[in-house]
């Protein structure tokens, strides 16, 4: 049950969640993919609200509704992501972040 | 809920009302007749700017999840009014064929973004923080994107929505770990402590806001996404998402992260120093006029900073009125760049040459803008700057008053340059002589107005001051 699995271990798990989302994010060189990274952030985040609040206040369920308002929102922000890059590829035929430079200092 | 709690969120009941209007106008909208959506949505929108004015209750609503007091009201009357500017402004650009069946996106698109600031700005839990601050970019986003035959314009869609989902991530994992720290969400009740969680979680919090205000060093989106929005977007990033986040993070720092002040002052000193030098370095640069406000924005969000730094009432109430005449002098700098794009196609700082003889008023409007930005005497953008200066010379910052100074000298360099080439240099190609339509006209004399009153006029100021007493 979950009473065995202590606290950090699950810590550990979504911490490593965030920053493989970080370093997909920085890394990917495809728009998706890298939306994708974002994605695993927020997801890391959800379950860190959720734990916190099984764990450390189980009296109340604050956490739990913080996690159903930011998958919805995650949601709409992929939506209009999703929507732009449909708009970049009619104009410039790819999705490739490198083609996204027509703007440098 | 009774009327007098309806009272309360009237700022957002009335947004929310010209919204489903205008929504509703569309529909029934002979084809022909779009353009007047455009009159019509300023009608409302002054009204509502109008309305915001007037006094009524303050209070919490749904459980302390909603507050506002004087402050807030003001706060929100100031970006009201921004966006009516931005409103005005926007109008010759909207008459463009390519846009006639879209008109009233843009003005539903805006106004729920200004929903969500001020949703964001009466925020008394994290939750309704966070979903107003994501009202707020995720329209801008699609705003951005808004001309859809230019990629420049997805290319600047494309790097607003994934930064700010970036830096939203970052800011929720913040959360989730003050969250921890305290099981409580509240900010009237939140238990801050100077624990390890605690800083970490302001750190991340702190990232995620930073990148809305366009701090160094998470300012690298600014330019790309000023330079290639249509131009009455990038005022609105520029000013009413800027100014907002910076009021909530003065708001946050004040109440919630008081027991670590220290910390967080440290925080700010260096970060204020980064953005106020790099965003002046690279602002001597700039060839296009947008870019180049976009870095003159970023040198300002670090003059901004300063006011922060001591924590002090006083420092809060000159960050207000900061951004209060903020928002003028930059409107009436966008609205002449938008101007003179609409009437020639024109974008850099070498078409701007021998305009003073083609078009003296705009230039005297450019100018006034300019001035007050850089901070020179007569005008409000001067004694913005005094105050905030005073305001670190009171906390005892002096090398970091040096810098600003430094700074200050530097930025008026770069804001000459433009003026100088728009009265001394001369070309053998400039700007022809146009007239502007009328609603530009209007939003460019409110502006300079109030460039030449807001500093003038001290009740405005002691306003601000009263205000802030609390914090």
């Amino acid at each position: 049950m979950m009473e065995h699995v202590p606290i950090s271990h699950v810590l550990i798990v979504t911490s490593a969640m965030f920053f493989i989302g970080v370093y997909g994010f920085l890394t990917r060189r495809n728009l998706v993919t890298m939306l994708i990274g974002v994605e695993l952030m927020l997801n890391a985040v959800n379950i860190n609200f959720v734990i916190f609040d099984r764990y450390l206040y189980p009296d109340q369920i604050s956490g739990h509704f913080f996690a159903l308002f930011i998958i919805a929102i995650a949601a709409a922000e992929a939506a209009v992501a999703i929507a732009i890059f449909i708009n970049l590829y009619r104009n410039i035929r790819s999705i490739d972040v490198e083609e996204v430079d027509k703007m440098k200092y | 809920m009774s009327l007098n709690e309806l009272m309360i969120m009237r700022h957002e009941w009335a947004l929310v009302a010209v919204a489903l209007i205008l929504l509703i106008a569309e529909i029934g909208m002979n084809e022909n007749r779009k353009q007047n959506i455009k009159l019509f949505a300023c009608v409302l929108m002054t009204l509502v700017t109008v309305l915001g004015f007037l006094p009524a209750d303050t209070g919490t609503v749904f459980g302390n999840m909603y507050v506002t007091d004087p402050l807030r009201i003001l706060m929100k009357n100031i970006l009201n009014v921004g966006v009516l500017i931005i409103f005005l402004q926007s109008f010759s650009w909207l008459k463009q064929p390519n846009y006639q069946d879209r008109i009233t996106e843009f003005y539903l698109l805006m106004l729920s973004s200004l929903i969500g600031v001020s949703y964001m700005i009466s925020s008394g839990h994290f939750l309704m923080f966070y979903l107003g601050l994501e009202l707020t970019t995720i329209p801008i986003a699609a705003l951005a994107a808004y001309e859809q035959f230019k990629s420049k314009s997805a290319e600047a869609g494309i790097k607003l929505i994934l930064s700010s989902a970036f830096s939203s991530a970052i800011l929720l994992f913040g959360i989730s770990i003050l969250f921890a720290a305290s099981g409580n969400l509240y900010f009237n009740s939140y238990e801050s402590s100077d624990s390890i969680i605690n800083v970490l979680g302001f750190i991340f919090f702190f990232s995620g806001l930073a990148f809305k205000i366009s701090i160094v060093p998470f300012h690298l989106w600014t330019a790309d996404v000023y330079e290639g929005s249509p131009t009455s977007v990038t005022s609105y990033l520029s000013v009413i998402s800027k100014g907002s986040a910076v009021f909530i993070l003065v708001i946050v720092l004040t109440t919630l992260f008081r027991v670590i002040q220290p910390m967080w002052q440290e925080v700010l000193y260096a970060t204020s120093i980064l953005t106020m030098t790099i965003g002046n370095l690279f602002a001597i640069r700039q060839q296009n006029v947008k870019r180049f406000l976009a870095f003159s924005s970023i040198a300002q969000a670090g003059f901004i900073m300063l006011g922060i730094v001591g924590g002090t009432a006083l420092g809060m109430a000159t960050v207000i009125y900061f951004v209060l005449v903020y928002v003028f002098s930059n409107l009436a700098a966008f609205g002449v760049v938008q101007a003179v794009e609409q009437a020639s196609g024109k974008v850099t700082v070498d078409d701007y040459n021998g305009l003073y003889k083609t078009n003296p008023k705009l230039s005297l409007v450019m100018m006034l803008a300019l001035f007050s930005l850089a901070g020179i005497p007569p005008l409000a953008g001067f004694f913005g700057k005094f105050f905030l200066f005073t305001a670190v010379a009171e906390s005892g910052f002096y090398v970091l008053l040096g810098v600003a100074v430094l700074n200050t000298v530097i930025s008026l360099y770069y804001y000459l340059l433009v003026v100088k080439a728009m009265f001394i240099n001369s070309s053998d190609t400039p700007v022809t002589a146009f007239t502007s339509d009328m609603a530009m006209r209007i939003s460019l004399v409110v502006c300079s107005v109030g460039i030449l009153v807001i500093g003038f006029y001290s009740p405005v100021f002691a306003y601000i001051k009263e205000l802030c007493v609390g914090i």
